[in-house]
């Protein structure tokens, strides 16, 4: 045999026999991921929208949106997901908004990579043991009808305000500009549909 | 057969320590630095690397008389990326936890050099059996590495060790340690003592 086709010939069977393993692994990891994916999804629309036992995924404009309804199939609210540039990472955030979108239900940091100790106090403020979630509690019943601001080293006072986290100002700002955005967005393709 | 086990203990116990990848060979520097950021992830790490590593070298030391060396490199890759794959889908499916919080570091156990290392170096000129225990005992302390460096991180970064809290209450984490700069620090310091205390041995046995 040709040297070269010797080459050509034990690459190939190497590689066949490669995709053979893979496909028989493929054959049986495929679904669980995809079904714990799913899974997750749901336990994360179910947190942002409570109450909810069941939810419709649509797509309108390019936008995924979860209708959560109650067990007389009454529209509870609705959850998107948003997203942005954070201090050094993405941040992406599923909300959940009542119906007519004026007001967050609640919401869950559901991806970042933010500074240990710093910026995931977004998600987990350790320094706080009795309410390590402070940060996105803050969210919870806002009225976000005139967008939401945010406020440095004091207790929030006006509507729509919440507190920035001190040493991660960049990572709270981001999460609030990143809301406005999202959700002024969101609103306006939600409403328009007529989704009841 | 009392050298043959004996020479088989040296092939496996050298990646403890003599040859342990990182320590003394400095290899496969990338994952040691970014994902001891705890004892889990380092453990995990390690784990990921010893199954791939082991499968690698036993099937690239039974192909060792039928690959050409002129495609050698390649086909190790493919062989090497085939098991990777085979663990990165493995662990989404079944550790699901783990495997978002590796990311990206396990596909790129694929151009770890360990393992392209001891398939170039070891495998392909030993047996099948001596190629599976050198894989094991690289492999074995390749995790033990990563998992001390991940504990120490750990523990000073967040005061808790696999998750369990070790420092008291009022210990203020050093956060740097869980950032890549404090990954740098340990594992020079890390590193900087193995190098003395080979350096007494080697003393006292000189003496």
């Amino acid at each position: 045999m040709k040297k070269s086709t010797n080459l050509a010939v034990v690459l190939t069977i190497t590689a066949a026999f490669s995709g053979g393993i893979l496909a028989y692994f493929d054959s049986f990891t495929s679904k669980r991921i995809a079904d714990f994916q799913k899974e997750e999804q749901k336990k994360s629309v179910q947190f942002v929208l409570p109450g909810s036992v069941s939810s419709e995924t649509k797509i309108m404009n390019d936008q995924e949106f979860f209708i959560g309804k109650d067990k007389d199939s009454n529209i509870v609210g609705v959850a998107f997901v948003a997203s942005g540039a954070g201090f050094q990472s993405t941040i992406k955030i599923l909300v959940g908004m009542d119906p007519i979108m004026q007001t967050i239900i609640a919401m869950k940091v559901i991806e970042q990579a933010e500074t240990p100790g710093l910026g995931t106090k977004i998600v987990n403020d350790l320094t706080n043991k009795t309410n390590p979630n402070w940060f996105t509690k803050q969210f919870e019943k806002l009225n976000v009808a005139s967008g939401i601001s945010y406020v440095k080293g004091q207790k929030p006072t006006k509507p729509g305000e919440i507190q920035a986290i001190t040493g991660a100002t960049v990572s709270s700002k981001a999460v609030v500009d990143l809301l406005n955005v999202s959700i002024t967005k969101s609103r306006k393709i939600f409403l328009k549909s007529g989704v009841k | 057969m009392v050298t043959r086990k004996f020479t088989l203990w040296k092939e496996f116990a050298k990646g403890l320590w003599d040859e342990n990848p990182i320590l003394r060979m400095l290899l496969g520097c990338c994952p040691t630095l970014a994902m001891t950021n705890s004892a889990t992830n380092g453990f995990s790490m390690g784990i990921a690397v010893i199954f791939t590593l082991i499968s690698s070298s036993t099937i690239i030391s039974l192909m060792r008389n039928l690959i050409p060396k002129e495609v050698r490199i390649a086909t190790y890759i493919i062989i090497i990326s085939t098991f990777v794959t085979v663990v990165d889908r493995t662990m989404a499916a079944f550790l699901p936890d783990i495997s978002k919080a590796m990311g990206p570091f396990i596909p790129l156990i694929v151009v770890n050099c360990i393992i392209l290392g001891r398939a170039e170096a070891f495998a392909s000129k030993n047996t099948v059996g001596r190629s599976a225990i050198d894989a094991l005992g690289m492999g074995i302390g390749f995790t033990l590495t990563l998992t001390f460096l991940g504990s120490i991180r750990e523990l000073i970064g967040a005061g808790t060790i696999f998750s369990v809290q070790i420092m008291p209450e009022n210990f203020i984490p050093w956060a740097v340690m869980i950032l890549p700069p404090g990954a740098f620090l340990m594992l020079g310091l890390i590193i900087g003592a193995v190098n003395w205390l080979n350096a007494q041995i080697t003393k006292k046995a000189a003496h």
